[in-house]
């Protein structure tokens, strides 16, 4: 009999596809940490006909919104979510790399003016997305290391 | 009705070669009212805002002067002691406070960003008088005026850019504009100050190709204009280091000899050791008149920002 590494959920969200070894970072966006209520599973590096590899995160009794997909989308905007309802898949949610990246990242340029206490959120346009490029539409700089600022 | 009525002055990259030209054919009607000759008073009754957080002076006053030219008023601070910004008060509040005391804002500030910031909490055009090492686009309009003014063109103009190209922020919006004028470009700077890939990039992207060298004497034959930036000593950790270098980009008459007779040698100031002062004397130096220019081209933009016949 097959064993099951990863057993299905009842509600949830299953975010398949990451690119292998980016489950943490996905993680990170979803501000899992030790203030978690419900399940989550984490499968890393699993074998993917497409992909050859890939990482899998099943958060449990959570449905993701806006922001959360905007920035999964920064850093793996080929996987797919889909939300559980009842062990069923109700919904696909498409993850869509938006033209212009609002609050979902930090610039690194210290003397930026969206890094200083003022009532603005940051805002990258986002230049290319394959490969990702993202500009400060404050400071004009290019955003060298997106995935470690993304806030 | 001019596009640049209540428009605000961010970056040079705001600015098509069409604007470029036509800020550059009103700062030239200017002179004679930025000299005293002539009399103009066709911003009266308005007020400019000069919102400086670090001091400037040559900016500060050629606005106020330009202002006044052209029958309007001027009011603000030079630095930000003193003010309501010592108590903690935002830009984004300073500003919308502002917005009801003048028609115009012009902002200096030390953070990158910040005039951009200024746009999106007031209605009132923002002119951006440099933040940080982001851009400083009236400083570009004077640059391009005072070329266009000697040479006539910018079209096959070949222009050296030398010194400090990798912090510079006057030489990089400079480049940028001066590609899309279709000037043909060289930069000349130290291995360690390099003009940024992004800069290059972007020239290329314009179809224009540019020269790269180390040395000062290499290119000099072919240059039409010599824009000489300052090399900071606090780029360098060991100052026996920075005098070589800098001592190896100073323009006297020694490095000139070979240069065309119709050369022009241009200069953003303060110069320190950079530009000898015999070669003040020469037809070469244009970086006095170069900062005369600043009048006549912020008279033009606030002309055609604020002014009744725009």
């Amino acid at each position: 009999m097959r064993e099951l590494r990863v057993t299905p959920i009842k509600n949830g969200t299953v975010i398949d596809h990451i690119p292998a070894g980016l489950a943490l970072k996905v993680l990170k966006i979803l501000g899992i940490g030790d203030a978690v209520t419900s399940t989550v599973t984490v499968a890393m590096h699993v074998p993917s006909q497409a992909m050859g590899w890939k990482d899998i995160v099943k958060v449990e009794d959570r449905e993701l919104g806006g922001r959360e997909l905007d920035k999964i989308a920064l850093i793996a905007p080929a996987a797919t979510v889909n939300v559980i309802r009842n062990y069923n898949v109700a919904e696909k949610r498409p993850l869509a790399l938006p033209d212009r990246a609002v609050g979902i990242l930090r610039c690194a340029n210290p003397n930026c003016i969206s890094n200083v206490r003022e009532p603005i959120e940051s805002s990258f346009v986002v230049r290319s997305k394959s490969p990702l490029r993202v500009v400060c539409k404050y400071c004009d700089r290019e955003l060298e290391d997106i995935v470690s600022h993304i806030l | 009705m001019s596009s640049f009525r209540g428009r605000d002055v961010l970056s040079i990259r705001d600015f098509t070669p069409a604007d470029i030209q036509l800020v550059l054919r009103t700062a030239r009607k200017m002179v004679p009212i930025a000299v005293g000759e002539k009399r103009s008073r066709s911003l009266e009754g308005k007020i400019l805002s000069t919102l400086f957080y670090e001091p400037s002076t040559r900016t500060r006053l050629s606005f106020e002067s330009a202002m006044a030219r052209l029958g309007g008023r001027a009011l603000g601070f030079s630095s930000a002691e003193g003010t309501s910004v010592q108590k903690g008060e935002t830009l984004a509040d300073t500003i919308r406070m502002v917005e009801a005391y003048s028609d115009a804002i012009v902002l200096r500030h030390p953070h990158e960003g910040a005039a951009r910031l200024a746009a999106e909490f007031t209605e009132k055009p923002v002119i951006n008088a440099g933040d940080g090492a982001g851009q400083h686009p009236t400083q570009t309009l004077l640059d391009l005026y005072t070329i266009w003014d000697e040479k006539g063109s910018f079209e096959g103009q070949n222009v050296t850019l030398v010194g400090d190209l990798k912090y510079g922020r006057t030489v990089h919006s400079l480049a940028y504009a001066l590609a899309e004028l279709g000037a043909h470009l060289t930069f000349v700077s130290p291995p360690t100050l390099e003009m940024p890939t992004e800069i290059l990039e972007q020239v290329k992207e314009k179809g224009l190709s540019f020269r790269a060298a180390h040395r000062l004497e290499e290119v000099i034959r072919d240059a039409d204009v010599l824009y000489v930036t300052r090399i900071q000593k606090e780029r360098f950790p060991d100052p026996q280091e920075y005098e070589k270098v800098a001592g190896s980009y100073r323009v006297d008459m020694e490095v000139l000899r070979d240069a065309k007779r119709g050369l022009i040698i241009m200069h953003p100031l303060p110069r320190v050791t950079e530009i000898a002062p015999e070669v003040d004397r020469t037809k070469h130096a244009v970086y006095f008149k170069q900062a005369f220019n600043a009048v006549p081209v912020r008279m033009a933009l606030l002309d055609l920002i604020l002014g009744e016949g725009a």
